[in-house]
């Protein structure tokens, strides 16, 4: 009976093992299948490519009949200008919400405004379409008197609006993980309150505020419904921040639904994703390097 | 015992869940090869059960191809048309694949896809006229300017057009800051898109680069009503009171020709086209009953109500 059991045991002991194994490593197989996926449709056009035009000239002109021209680096300035924008406004506002919701509220501010911020997250991208087309369009037309509403600034404050919940809710856990012990220390020694934050808990802190800086990055190089609606959808390279840009992700969402499957068309747009790709994998590798970077200190 | 029925409970869910998921993916994945198949079963069994018509096609028409299958739904109650856009490429690549009964065409069917549908399919397509489009050029409700020829229009958004500011057409528009043209066009798939390419910016020449390009002609619409320095092309249908529809004109010195169903009618507006049906054949009984409903008048009604051109009376 007893050696029954203990074989029963084991064996279901395995098979739980092993499952729980093929789950861990299910995320490798779903990253390297997509990215195969995608190169595969890609990759045929690469033999016919330029790549210094491909990445450097501006002229997106995909469905001419007599020279289709594919240069992306108009979208590539596009997608970067947009997001850094972005960043340059919610990484202030999405750190110092952290800071505050960590240290300087009470405890019933704390959870209300915890739980408004996780409502902002879960507003889905088309609604913030809609809002930077009907509401921030006018706005910024009548405040800023630009010609044009939809354009890289909507695109940014949209953007911003979408990544400061992620970077407020990983930045707050980033503090909170800060020992109480250094805070103690901090007002023992006479500091006052922001003295500890700014020379106690950030540099304490630093890994995870940056990690969810990059976090934000990642969620506004990847965004596209929202973009494709706001920015104003144009090839071009933007002047200033009250020109429309076109981003990457946009170029993908509004083409490839109606380009026939194998077309150069098609192909330069998969390429376009091995290339979206690509600056997300940097983007995280760097975070990966700087994060170890710092630890080693 | 206890502890491994328990174990093996846990056991048997999970199990389960993760093969639903596998099984998920993979038919996921090959989604594209059963939907030809699917079509093809559809036919034969039409007429046990209601017959169905598959109806895919042009954007441009796709609201105006709904309107028709719903009011078709109270005139004919054995059958119902599924109605989907997609562009009229993607009409045409359905009619190919006898995925459709109807292809909704904005353009004329080409050469090769005549010659592919006979070698295929051993098919002669069959072509109906059911309407015409006509393009309206936009701008602003404010705007002064209420005429524009067709060459204006070509220097405007083609490359290479020296047609950039507003005072280059003589006018200033109140209230807008600055001068430039803002162009709003289409995205590159659109057969909006490609009709006015054709018309006004010519089959060899490309758009300038830096308009911007909406995904629908409703978009294009609301752009302008929003935008004092706006110029952009929709259909006829589309217009509302915040936006002003320009006349157009041939060439300089000819007078200028307000968008309209008499204008279209007789040709002299000049930025309208056709809109067609296609079948692969003599279409079956049912598809030939509701192509003859949509030529008949209480089909054409539909055509002038949802904003388009119907053919004239005979």
């Amino acid at each position: 009976m007893t050696s029954k059991r203990g074989t029963l045991d084991l064996l279901s002991e395995r098979a739980i093992e092993a499952l729980i194994r093929l789950c861990g490593i299910s995320a490798i197989i779903f990253v390297f299948g997509i990215f195969f996926f995608v190169f595969r449709e890609g990759a045929p056009f690469l033999r016919h490519l330029d790549l210094t035009e491909f990445l450097f000239s501006k002229a997106w002109i995909p469905t001419s009949q007599t020279t289709p021209r594919y240069g992306v680096g108009a979208l590539i300035v596009g997608t970067l200008s947009v997001t850094a924008l972005a960043m340059a406004i919610a990484v202030p506002f999405g750190l110092g919400a952290a800071v505050f919701i960590s240290e300087f509220c009470g405890k019933k501010t704390k959870e209300t405004l915890k739980i408004v911020i996780e409502l902002l997250a879960a507003i889905p991208s088309v609604v913030w379409g809609f809002i930077g087309l009907g509401v921030m369009s006018p706005l910024l037309i009548t405040t800023f008197h630009t010609p044009i509403g939809v354009n890289m600034l909507n695109g940014a404050l949209l953007l911003a609006l979408m990544s400061v919940p992620i970077m407020v809710s990983i930045g707050e856990d980033a503090l909170k993980a800060v020992p109480d012990s250094f805070r103690e220390a901090a007002i023992a020694l006479g500091a006052t309150k922001w003295q500890m934050v700014y020379r106690v808990l950030l540099p304490a802190s630093k890994n995870g505020l940056l990690a969810a800086v990059l976090l934000g990055v990642g969620r506004a190089i990847g965004e596209t419904m929202a973009v494709l609606m706001a920015t104003g959808h144009s090839v071009r390279i933007p002047q200033s921040i009250f020109d429309p840009v076109r981003t990457l992700t946009a170029t993908i969402a509004a083409e490839l639904g109606e380009t026939s499957k194998g077309s150069d068309h098609y192909q330069v747009l998969f390429l376009i994703g091995v290339l979206l790709f690509s600056i997300t994998f940097i983007v995280n590798l760097t975070a990966d390097l700087v994060v170890k970077g710092i630890r080693k200190q | 015992m206890n502890s491994t029925f328990s174990s093996k409970f846990l056991l048997a869910p999970s199990v389960a869940c993760l093969t639903a998921v596998l099984l998920g993916v993979g038919c996921g994945g090959d989604s594209s090869s059963p939907a030809p198949a699917k079509g093809d079963a559809a036919a034969p069994a039409a007429p046990v059960a209601k017959k169905t018509i598959a109806n895919i096609g042009s954007d441009t028409m796709v609201n105006l191809a709904a309107a028709w299958a719903e009011a078709y739904g109270q005139v004919d109650k054995s059958v119902s048309v599924e109605v989907n856009g997609g562009g009229s490429g993607t009409g045409m690549a359905a009619l190919l694949n006898g995925t459709c009964d109807v292809a909704n065409s904005s353009r004329k069917i080409e050469e090769k896809e005549v010659t592919e549908l006979k070698t295929k399919h051993n098919k002669e397509a069959k072509e109906f006229m059911v309407g015409y489009d006509a393009l309206s050029i936009f701008v602003h409700k404010d705007s002064p300017l209420t005429e524009i020829t067709m060459e204006q229009l070509s220097e405007i958004y083609k490359e290479g057009g020296k047609i950039t500011k507003w005072s280059d057409l003589g006018v200033t528009v109140p209230g807008a800051k600055g001068d430039e043209i803002i162009r709003v066009s289409r995205q590159n798939n659109s057969g909006t898109y490609h009709y006015f390419k054709e018309a006004i910016v010519g089959k060899k020449n490309e758009f300038k680069l830096g308009s911007l390009d909406m995904n629908g002609s409703k978009d294009v619409v609301d752009l302008i009503s929003k935008t004092p320095n706006a110029i952009g092309y929709s259909g006829m249908g589309y217009a509302t009171a915040d936006v002003k529809q320009l006349k157009v004109s041939k060439k300089k010195g000819e007078p200028g020709i307000a968008p309209s169903i008499a204008t279209t009618l007789d040709k002299s507006y000049p930025i309208a086209r056709p809109m067609f049906l296609y079948t692969a054949g003599e279409p079956q009984e049912h598809v030939k009953k509701y192509i003859d409903w949509i030529m008949s008048d209480a089909g054409q009604k539909i055509v002038e109500t949802t904003g388009y051109v119907p053919l004239p009376k005979k």
